[in-house]
C-alpha cells in the first residue's frame, strides 16, 4: 500500500438518529463497493458482536476499508467507521469521530431530524466534520423528502438542497451517496514523513496476535519494526504487523501513512495498555505534543455478580478476565456476600455497559448469574480521619464512625424542544437536580443544565428522559467532582434476616419512599412460599417499611380431560423453571431477578 | 393381551360455557354427521393397534356428547365394537348435560352397553348456573338424573365445580348437599380455573370483577368442606378431585393416573401407546425412562392412596428411594408428602399445592 495518494482516501462515519438506517446505509454501501456479495454478508456486517446485532446498537468502534471506483474514473479507498451508540460510551464516539475527516448524516424521510440527530451533527461539529446529508427511506409512504431538506437547513443549517434521496433498504440511489462522499468529504492531511502521530480509537484482544490496535494515523508512517510508545500509558512496544480492515478480516500491509486508517499489532499483552484516545507515536523519536482529546474513563457503576452456582465460580473468574482483554474499562474485584456467597464487584462506564457484560456472561460463558443492585462510589469520611471509597454497600462503616459522606455529582446538559422543558425541569427536580441555567440554541429547542448525582440518573433517568419529552430530549454528561450529601444505607430483611446483597445507598430524603417501594417490589418479586414472609425495609435498627407475602396458594383443581397429559406437564415445568431461577437465602426462595429490583422502583 | 383404555372425543356442544377451553363449539346438523362418520372411519383405521389389547373402558367425552342423534351414537358403538374386544365387565361411560337427553335417548345408550353415565350439574343455584353460561336449570338436571335412573343406570356421576362466580361456601355446601343427597355412586368436584380464550378470562383478569368470585381462603375452605360433607354421605376421596362410593371409583380416570394405556380418538384427544404420548394430528412424544419415572410420580400423586414403591421398583428396575430420595427427604421434611406402609402420597397441604410438589418430580 505504500505511496497511497492521500487525495483519494476519504476517512468518515455515519451518524444518525436511533432506526433512521445508519446500520443499513453502511450494509448497503459495503456490498455496493463489491467487498462482500450480499449472499456472503450478514445483514449490518459492521455490527459484528451477537449482542450488538440483537440490540441495534453498536457497543465497540469497527472500521471497514472499502475501494470504491468512482465516475471520475479514478479508485478511493474508503474507511468507514462505525461508532458505538449510546451515553455510556460517549467518549468512545468522540475518539471515533477523531479518526474521520467526515459524517454523513443519515435523517428519515418521514420522520425528519430528531434529537439524536442533533445531538450528533453538533459530536460532529465539534471534531471540524464535515457533514454530509442523506435522506433515507424514501421509499416509505410517509416520506417527505422535501420538507425534511427544509428542515435540515432551517434547524441544523448545512446545506442540504442536493442530499441524496435513497432508500438504503432497497439500495436505491446508494451510488450518488458513494460520489458525493468523493466530492464533499475532504481527503485527509497530514505528512507521511513527519514524526508518527496516531490515534487509538479502538483495540481488541486476539488471542494469536495479541492486542490489535485500531488506530487512524495523523502524521507520520507506521511499519513493521518501527519502535512505539503509547504516550499516555508509557506502554512501548515494537510493530509486528500493520494492515487495514477488510470486512470481517484483517489484511496486512507494507505500512501505514499520514492520511490512513488501520491497524497494529504489536506483541501487547493487554489492552489496557493502548487505551482508546491515547496517541502512538515513535519511540526513537517522540512527538512533542501527544493528540488532544484523550480521558482515562473510570467505571461510575458498580454491582456485584454472582454465579447462581456457588461451584462456577471459578468460571466467573475465567469470563470476567477474558472479557477484560477486550475491554479496558471493566474492573472487577472478589468480594462475598452472607447470601450470595462468593463473587465480584465490578465497575462499568454505566448501567448499559453493565447489561451488556452481564448478558455477554449469560451467552457467550454459558453462566447463570446473580447481580445485585448497581451503586456508585461513595467517599465515606470516618471520624478517625480516614477516607473509604465505597463500592460495595454492604461495607459501609457504623454511622457512629462516619464523620460525613460524600456522592458523586455531573453537570448534566440535556437538549430539548420548548414545549417539553417544564416536564424534564420536574424530572431533574425529583432527581435531585439543581438548576444552573437554560439556553435557547433556537427558537423551540433549548438546553438545560443541571448539577445531579450520579446515584439519580444511573438507573432509569434516560428511560425517564424519553417518555417524559416523547423521545425528544438528548442527554449527556460530565462528572463534576464529589459533594457532600445526607446518605443513609436501606437494609432489606426477608424474614427477619438481612439480606445484604439488597442493601443499598439512598440519600436520606427519599429513603422512606424507596424502602416503601423496595417492599412493593419485593412482594411481587417473591413469589409465595409454603409459610408467610415478612419483607421489611431498615435504616439501621429501624424498620421503616413492611409488606408480607403470604403463604402459597391452593394449586387449583383442574380437570385434566381426555389424559391431556402434556398440558399439566406444561404447568409443572413452567413451575420448576421457576424454582431454578431463584436463590436460598435462609429459608427463603428468592428469585435471582429481585436482587435487581431497586431499579424499576420507578417503572410504572 | 393388554387392557387398553379408548377416550372418544365429541367436540360439539349446545352453546359455550363462559368459563370452558375445551375443544368445543356449537355446530350445525351437517357438520355433526361429517365428524362422525369421519370419526367412525379414523376407529376402524386402528384395527391393527386394536389386535393386541382388550378394552378395559370407554369414556365418551366432550362437549356434550349427548347432542348426537341415538343413530349417531350407534354408529360410533358399532365401530368400536367391530374394530376392538371389549372386556365383559368394560366401565363405558358417556357424558351428558341435562336439556339433551330423553328416556328414549338413555335407554337407547342403555341398549348401546353404555353402563355410566357423567352428568354435568355444576351446581344447584340457577343463578350461579347462569354466571356459568350453562343451558339448563337445577331443575333441568333433576329430570335428567330420575329418567336416568329410569331408564336403569346404576352408575351415575355428578360433576360439580367451586368457587364460581357468586357462589358462597353456604351455596357450595347447599350445591354439595342436594347433590350427596341424591345418592349418585360418584360425585367429581373440580374447582373453576379462568383459563385464557374464555368469556370469564376477559371478565376477571388482572383481578378485574374480583368480587364476584369467592376469595381465595374461601376457595380453600371450600375444597375442605367438600371432602367433610361427603365423607357424611359415604363418599371417600380417592383423587385430588374425585369421589365415589365404595367400588365406584372411576377406572378410565384412574387410568391416567396410573398410566395405563390409552389411545384417544377424535379432534385433539391425546394417547398413550407403549410410551409415546400423542395427539391426533400432531408428533408423538417418546417417553425417555426418565419421563416415564416422573410422571409415573407426579400423575400417580393425584391418587389419594399415593405411589406404589414396590411398582415403581417393578416397572423401573430401581427403587423409588434411589431416584428421588433426595426430593422425598425434603417433601416429608416439608410436611407435604408422608409414606404409609408401601405407598407415598401427598399430606392434606401437600395437596393444597400439589403442583409445586408434583413439580419436584420433573
Amino acid at each position: 500500500m505504500a505511496g497511497t495518494d492521500q487525495s483519494k482516501i476519504r476517512n468518515f462515519c455515519i451518524i444518525a438518529h436511533i432506526d433512521h438506517g445508519k446500520s443499513t446505509l453502511a450494509d448497503r454501501i459495503i456490498e455496493m463497493t463489491g467487498l462482500l456479495t450480499s449472499r456472503e454478508m450478514q445483514s449490518q456486517v459492521l455490527d459484528n458482536m451477537e449482542l450488538e446485532r440483537e440490540r441495534g446498537i453498536t457497543i465497540k468502534a469497527q472500521a471497514v476499508r472499502i475501494v470504491y471506483k468512482a465516475r471520475d474514473g479514478e479508485e478511493y479507498i474508503f474507511n468507514l467507521i462505525d461508532t458505538p451508540g449510546h451515553v455510556d460510551f460517549n467518549y468512545e464516539v468522540s475518539r471515533s469521530l477523531a479518526a474521520c475527516d467526515g459524517a454523513i448524516l443519515v435523517v428519515d424521510a418521514a420522520q425528519g431530524v430528531e434529537a439524536q440527530t442533533l445531538a450528533n451533527v453538533y459530536l460532529a461539529l465539534d471534531h471540524d466534520l464535515d457533514v454530509m446529508p442523506v435522506i433515507n427511506k424514501i421509499d416509505l409512504p410517509g416520506a417527505e423528502p422535501e420538507r425534511v431538506i427544509e428542515e435540515i437547513e432551517d434547524i441544523i443549517g448545512i446545506e442540504a438542497a442536493d442530499a441524496p434521496r435513497i432508500s438504503a433498504k432497497t439500495g436505491i440511489n446508494i451510488e450518488e451517496v458513494l460520489e458525493q462522499v468523493v466530492e464533499k468529504i475532504p481527503a485527509p492531511g497530514g505528512d507521511a514523513g513527519a514524526t508518527l502521530q496516531a490515534l487509538i480509537f479502538d483495540s481488541i484482544y486476539d488471542s494469536y496476535k495479541g492486542v490489535i490496535v485500531f488506530c487512524r494515523i495523523k502524521e507520520g508512517t507506521v511499519k513493521k519494526g518501527t519502535p512505539i510508545l503509547m504516550m499516555a500509558t508509557g506502554a512501548r512496544a515494537e510493530v509486528v504487523e500493520v494492515g487495514y480492515f477488510g470486512a470481517g478480516q484483517f489484511i496486512p500491509c507494507e505500512e501505514l501513512s499520514a492520511g490512513m486508517v488501520g491497524y497494529i499489532t504489536a506483541s501487547l499483552k493487554n489492552v489496557k495498555d493502548t487505551r482508546v484516545g491515547d496517541t502512538i507515536t515513535n519511540a526513537q523519536e517522540p512527538c512533542t505534543q501527544p493528540l488532544p482529546g484523550y480521558k482515562k474513563v473510570n467505571p461510575m457503576v458498580y454491582c456485584g455478580m454472582y454465579p447462581a452456582d456457588g461451584a462456577k465460580y471459578p468460571d466467573l473468574r475465567d469470563a470476567l478476565e477474558k472479557l477484560q482483554l477486550n475491554d479496558a474499562s471493566l474492573q472487577f474485584e472478589p468480594e462475598t456476600s452472607i447470601a450470595l456467597g462468593f463473587g465480584y464487584r465490578c465497575g462499568f462506564l454505566g448501567l448499559l455497559h453493565l447489561e451488556i457484560i452481564q448478558e455477554r456472561l449469560e451467552r457467550e460463558y454459558n453462566l447463570d448469574l446473580v447481580t445485585t443492585a448497581p451503586g456508585v462510589i461513595y467517599k465515606v469520611y470516618k471520624t478517625n480521619g480516614e477516607v473509604i471509597e465505597l463500592t460495595n454497600p454492604s461495607n459501609l462503616p457504623d454511622p457512629s464512625e462516619i464523620e460525613y459522606m460524600e456522592e458523586p455529582i455531573v453537570k448534566a446538559e440535556i437538549m430539548v424542544t420548548s414545549e417539553f422543558i417544564g416536564a424534564i425541569m420536574d424530572l431533574c427536580q425529583e432527581r435531585r437536580g439543581i438548576y444552573e441555567g437554560m439556553e435557547y440554541i433556537e427558537e423551540t429547542r433549548a438546553v438545560l443544565r443541571y448539577r445531579l448525582p450520579l446515584n439519580e440518573i444511573i438507573y432509569d433517568f434516560f428511560d425517564a428522559l424519553k417518555s417524559r419529552s416523547r423521545g425528544y430530549a438528548s442527554f449527556d454528561y460530565e462528572i463534576a467532582g464529589y459533594e457532600q450529601s445526607e446518605l443513609v444505607k436501606l437494609d432489606i430483611l426477608i424474614n427477619k434476616e438481612e439480606v445484604d446483597a439488597l442493601s443499598f445507598i439512598v440519600h436520606a430524603g427519599t429513603a422512606y419512599e424507596r424502602g416503601r417501594k423496595m417492599c412493593e417490589k419485593l412482594k411481587e418479586e417473591i413469589p409465595r412460599q409454603l409459610f408467610e414472609i415478612p419483607i421489611q425495609a431498615a435504616i439501621g435498627s429501624k424498620i421503616i417499611a413492611r409488606e408480607t407475602v403470604k403463604a402459597m396458594r391452593k394449586d387449583v383443581l383442574a380437570k385434566c380431560y381426555g389424559g391431556d397429559i402434556t398440558r399439566k406437564k406444561k404447568l409443572l415445568e413452567k413451575q420448576k423453571e421457576g424454582k431454578k431461577r431463584m436463590r436460598q437465602v435462609g429459608n427463603v426462595e428468592i428469585p435471582q431477578k429481585a436482587f435487581m429490583s431497586v431499579l424499576k422502583l420507578d417503572d410504572k | 393381551m393388554k387392557p387398553l383404555e379408548l377416550y372418544i372425543h365429541i367436540p360439539f356442544c349446545k352453546k359455550k360455557c363462559n368459563y370452558c377451553d375445551f375443544l368445543s363449539a356449537p355446530a350445525d346438523r351437517r357438520e355433526r354427521a361429517a365428524y362422525v362418520e369421519s370419526l367412525c372411519q379414523k376407529i376402524r383405521s386402528f384395527r391393527e393397534l386394536a389386535e393386541a389389547y382388550c378394552v378395559a373402558t370407554i369414556f365418551v367425552g366432550g362437549g356434550t356428547p349427548s347432542i348426537l342423534s341415538v343413530w349417531q351414537m350407534g354408529q360410533i358403538f358399532r365401530a368400536v365394537k367391530e374394530t376392538f374386544w371389549l372386556e365383559d365387565s368394560a366401565e363405558i361411560t358417556i357424558e351428558v348435560n341435562p336439556g339433551t337427553v330423553n328416556a328414549d335417548k338413555l335407554t337407547a345408550y342403555k341398549g348401546m352397553g353404555i353402563n355410566r353415565l357423567s352428568i354435568g350439574l355444576q351446581s344447584t343455584d340457577d343463578r350461579e348456573l347462569a354466571a356459568l353460561g350453562r343451558i339448563h336449570t337445577y331443575g333441568q338436571f333433576l329430570e335428567t338424573y330420575s329418567m336416568a335412573r329410569a331408564a336403569g343406570f346404576q352408575n351415575i356421576n355428578i360433576d360439580l365445580m367451586s368457587a364460581i362466580p357468586h357462589q358462597t361456601r353456604e351455596s357450595y355446601e347447599k350445591t354439595l348437599r342436594r347433590t350427596a343427597g341424591l345418592a349418585p355412586e360418584h360425585i367429581s368436584a373440580y374447582s373453576l380455573i379462568i383459563e385464557e380464550g374464555t368469556p370469564f378470562y376477559e371478565k376477571y383478569r388482572e383481578g378485574k370483577n374480583a368480587s364476584d368470585l369467592p376469595d381465595e381462603d374461601t376457595e380453600r375452605r371450600m375444597y375442605e368442606d367438600t371432602r367433610r360433607i361427603l365423607k357424611e354421605y359415604g363418599y371417600h376421596r380417592y383423587e385430588i378431585s374425585n369421589y365415589a362410593k365404595e367400588g365406584f371409583e372411576c377406572r378410565h380416570n384412574l387410568g391416567y393416573w396410573e398410566r395405563a394405556e390409552y389411545l384417544g380418538i377424535g379432534t385433539g384427544a391425546a394417547s398413550l401407546i407403549e410410551n409415546r404420548r400423542f395427539t391426533e394430528g400432531e408428533e408423538p412424544d417418546i417417553l425417555s425412562r426418565e419421563e416415564q419415572m416422573s410422571e409415573y410420580m407426579f400423575l400417580g400423586l393425584r391418587k389419594i392412596k399415593g405411589v406404589s414403591k414396590s411398582r415403581f421398583r417393578e416397572e423401573f428396575g430401581s427403587s423409588m428411594e434411589k431416584i428421588y430420595g433426595n426430593v422425598l427427604e425434603d417433601m416429608k421434611k416439608k410436611g407435604l408428602m408422608e409414606e404409609e406402609g408401601d405407598y407415598v402420597r401427598l399430606t392434606e397441604r401437600g395437596i393444597d399445592i400439589s403442583n409445586y410438589v408434583m413439580s419436584e418430580f420433573l
